[in-house]
């Protein structure tokens, strides 16, 4: 590993991350590990979508879709009076990956732009299947009586979710690590490069595309049950499109394809709306232009900024930040 | 259900299919010439609505204002594609869909800044209040049926443009190899900058149409936008045709769905939980089209030829 | 003779109005440098998207090792020894040389449900990425990544890669495109040099290398075989002279 300032950056972030607990307690600022912690929520979902978006090249609009299953997943069992913690998880990685094979194998045999939109329409078809749930409140959502609860862990405590979502996060990173580099990892980033190719030299790119798809729904999914035991709260919004274009926007900000990436734009982009939130009602107007600017100017996102050279000319081996 | 329920339901989905043909036209001459994918088309419509109504309040006339919306949209639409959308052609559609999204949130927190985040009311002209009779026991609002009369004239005048004239022949051209039309020696940027204000101006056209029929309010452009991005996927990119056909397709059977799908499931299962079960289904009708199409026709109904 | 190792019958294909490949039946004998040649347009490339099933020929069959593969499905024929290179290079632009040959060995090496081990330091995708680099002659610019190769370079490297899948018959897609005189002289040492370790299917524009190389000559004009033989006897024959030699030599 090359010492150089993205590493820096990002050892900064994870240690700051770590120790923000004890500066809330110090500060008797309780919200900061509120807020942080849905960071690192969607920091985990756009994990998620990078696994497929920066590596595999496929442009999901719909990926919120499986953060509100992992979310329902928790509203739906406790409704049904199923208490307990190990249901919550199962349950969403298996409707995640149920979900996420069948609606990959129907968008996979698309590409480019059609793929794009076929994503968003399964996201919307689900977030109209999300509205007729009355029974869990249809279009107002539906309060969670009470959160996961894994043992002794009570994730809806404030500062078990915060290390909780802390942990995963760096889980995920670590796996995604793993996963990119190892032979999965090259096929699916081979065939972001060059699909033609890849079937030339007798590689099946669909099925891996596809594993690799149900992988990034379920990591979607788990953020979505953390999610939920922030909120204590489910709502059709959570699959709303816009949701889906902000995990795009948190990827690109911090750079495609690269492990902390995702991280370092969920990050900036709830600081920034955070920020812009205090000085104006009419932040969109500043937010907006900002993220044209970002696109246009910076196309490697932030860690794209930081680094020695530009990240799409870098020899795979090198994704190590 | 009655006949003229039925009639009356139908030509409700023809003015919603001509409408959103209005936005694809547009949206799918922009895409499939310069490949961009612009989900600030919605925008576009939104912009156009408050235009009319903010002209029509200032000119205490409606179909002045309306009048008035069109060159307004043009104006806006020319400007966005010099400010910020002609450096765009040449990025992946990745860039594109995040570089509109900002678009997108700058015009609905703009249109909040000017005129307030309330719905603003909007009066239809005057000669066009009430209704007409179009066969005896049919009757039908005035201004949805001017609406349909106008969707369909624009459409016959697209079609005489982009078959009878020389910048129909450089689109037509364009949509099915673009590399060609600049090999041909054509001003490519000007080309973009017309097609796109042309796409601008219907947009506002249609934007300044219904909004005395909806609310004019922000984000009101974002449902539309998606609908018509439906459209243009199951019509197949840069195909005027295909819009056509899949905005008729689209504007038919969402509305005609939702007015009778709830009532039919009731019929048919004489369960309570019928009516929310039909009314979901009834909204997911055109996404599950969608998603069929693309599945027999990864790359729609009509794909322009030659790609 | 030999069983050839593919065989077209009747092979037809057109686009529209436009006929790309006409009731050809060619055979390629085992370790054969088998080269087709024909004027623009006359299908070859088509042809070789036929072979590598990129393309669903309209009628006739195709076989390879005494298999009909005309419906197989393109990513299967580089396992039964059938693979292809890219008349424009085809490469991993983001990787470097060594990975994108690294990538073709593992293409061979079954299945790629490997989500632990890094690739980068897997020997068994390694060594035979290297074996294929040294063939070609690029073991000096393995970690070179391959969009900063020389455009000599990046055509060798086409070729290790589809060597790397070890095939029985490679489709050359006019290896020398774009080459100067030097680089299309290396690349005629190589072809050269692996002569007679597989069978080629060569098309090529370049007649010098063609005749140099080849063991045998199709000539293909508007998709349809008018000769095939011994370079010799197609230099000799008056039907391709009349069609395409000729022409050519008038041109320049």
């Amino acid at each position: 590993m090359r010492v150089d300032l993205r590493l820096l950056l990002i050892l900064l972030v994870v240690a700051c991350l770590a120790l923000l607990p004890v500066a809330a307690l110090l500060a008797e600022e309780p919200y900061w590990m509120r807020f942080w912690s849905r960071i690192m929520i969607l920091g985990l979902a756009a994990a998620g979508l990078n696994l497929i978006l920066g590596f595999g090249g496929l442009v999901s609009f719909g990926h919120a879709m499986y953060v509100a299953i992992g979310a329902y997943t928790v509203g739906a069992l406790r409704h049904h009076g199923v208490e307990g913690g190990l249901p919550d998880i199962l349950v969403a990685l298996g409707a995640s990956a149920g979900v996420g094979l069948l609606i990959g194998a129907i968008c996979l045999r698309t590409s480019g732009i059609f793929f794009i939109m076929i994503t968003l329409a399964f996201a919307q078809m689900t977030y109209f299947f999300f509205v007729s749930l009355e029974q869990y409140g249809g279009d107002d959502g539906m309060r969670i009586a009470s959160g996961t609860q894994l043992g002794p862990l009570h994730l809806d405590d404030t500062l078990t979710l915060y290390y909780s979502a802390f942990l995963l996060l760096c889980g995920v990173i670590f796996l995604t690590w793993r996963l990119v580099n190892a032979r999965f990892g090259m096929v699916i980033r081979g065939a972001r490069s060059n699909e033609q190719r890849m079937a030339a030299l007798g590689i099946p790119v669909f099925r891996y595309r596809l594993t690799a798809y149900v992988i990034s729904a379920m990591i979607c999914a788990l953020a979505g049950v953390l999610l939920a035991n922030l909120t204590l709260y489910i709502s059709p919004a959570y699959t709303h499109w816009t949701r889906s274009g902000e995990l795009l926007i948190m990827v690109i900000l911090g750079g495609l394809g690269t492990l902390f990436g995702p991280v370092i734009g969920a990050i900036v982009l709830l600081q920034l709306e955070d920020l812009l939130a205090h000085i104006t009602q009419h932040w969109q107007l500043f937010l907006g232009p900002i993220l044209i600017l970002v696109v246009l100017f910076a196309r490697g996102g932030l860690l794209g900024l930081l680094a020695p050279r530009q990240v799409s000319q870098r020899p795979a081996e090198e994704i190590d930040g | 259900m009655s006949t003229t329920l039925l009639l009356i339901q139908t030509l409700n989905g023809l003015q919603f299919g001509v409408m959103l043909f209005l936005m694809a036209a547009g949206l799918t001459l922009v895409f499939g010439i310069m490949n961009l994918v612009n989900l600030a088309h919605g925008s576009l419509y939104m912009m156009g609505a408050y235009f009319a109504a903010a002209a029509t309040s200032w000119t205490g006339n409606p179909l002045l204002g309306i009048a008035l919306a069109i060159p307004a949209a043009l104006i806006l639409g020319l400007l966005v594609e010099l400010i910020t959308l002609r450096t765009l052609y040449q990025r992946d559609h990745l860039d594109q869909v995040l570089c509109t999204f900002g678009l997108i949130l700058f015009f609905n927190e703009l249109a909040r800044v000017l005129w307030g985040s309330a719905a603003i009311p909007m009066a239809i002209p005057e000669s066009f209040t009430g209704f007409v009779t179009i066969i005896p026991g049919l009757i039908y609002p005035k201004w949805r049926l001017a609406i349909i009369v106008v969707g369909l004239l624009v459409a016959l005048l697209l079609y005489v443009l982009i078959t009878h004239t020389r910048l129909g022949m450089l689109i037509r051209a364009g949509a099915s190899n673009r590399a060609m039309v600049g090999a041909l020696g054509v001003n490519i940027s000007l080309l973009f900058t017309l097609v796109f204000g042309l796409g601008a101006a219907l947009a506002g056209l249609a934007g300044a149409m219904v909004a005395p029929l909806l609310s004019v309010e922000p984000g009101m452009g974002d449902p539309i936008l998606i609908l018509t991005f439906v459209v243009i996927v199951i019509g197949g990119i840069g195909s005027i045709r295909g819009a056509f056909i899949a905005s008729l397709l689209v504007g038919l059977i969402d509305t005609v769905g939702r007015a009778f799908l709830p009532a039919l499931l009731r019929e048919a299962f004489q369960t309570q939980s019928a009516n929310t079960v039909g009314a979901a289904l009834a909204s997911m009708l055109i996404y599950i089209l969608m998603a069929a199409v693309l599945f027999f026709r990864p790359r729609g109904l009509f794909p322009p030829k030659g790609r | 003779m030999a069983e050839p190792l593919l065989s077209t019958r009747n092979l037809a294909k057109s686009f529209g109005g436009l006929t790309a490949t006409d009731d050809l039946s060619l055979d390629v004998l085992p370790r054969e440098v088998h080269a087709v040649i024909g004027p623009n347009g006359a299908g070859k490339t088509t042809l070789i998207s036929q072979l590598s099933g990129e393309l669903q020929p309209d009628a006739g069959s195709i076989f390879f090792d005494g298999q009909d593969i005309t419906a197989l499905p393109a990513w299967r024929r580089p396992h039964l020894g059938l693979t292809r290179s890219f008349q424009i290079t085809s490469i991993f632009r983001d990787m470097s040389a060594l990975q994108n040959v690294a990538l073709a060995v593992q293409a061979h090496a079954g299945h790629s449900f490997r989500f632990w081990r890094p690739a980068a330091q897997d020997p068994e995708l390694l060594e035979p990425a290297r074996e294929a680099l040294r063939q070609v002659g690029l073991q000096h610019r393995a970690d070179v990544a391959a969009a900063a190769l020389a455009h000599g370079e990046q055509r060798q490297l086409e070729i290790a890669m589809a060597l790397a899948t070890r095939p029985k018959l490679l489709l050359l897609d006019e290896p020398m495109a774009g080459m100067g005189p030097e680089e299309s002289a290396k690349m005629v040492e190589l072809l050269q040099k692996l002569k007679g370790t597989l069978a080629f299917l060569l098309v090529e524009h370049d007649m010098d290398a063609v005749f140099a190389v080849a063991d045998r000559i199709t000539v293909l004009v508007y998709g349809r075989a008018i000769a095939t033989g011994r370079p010799e006897e197609i230099r000799g024959n008056e039907n391709v002279r009349q069609a395409y030699l000729g022409e050519e030599s008038l041109a320049v």
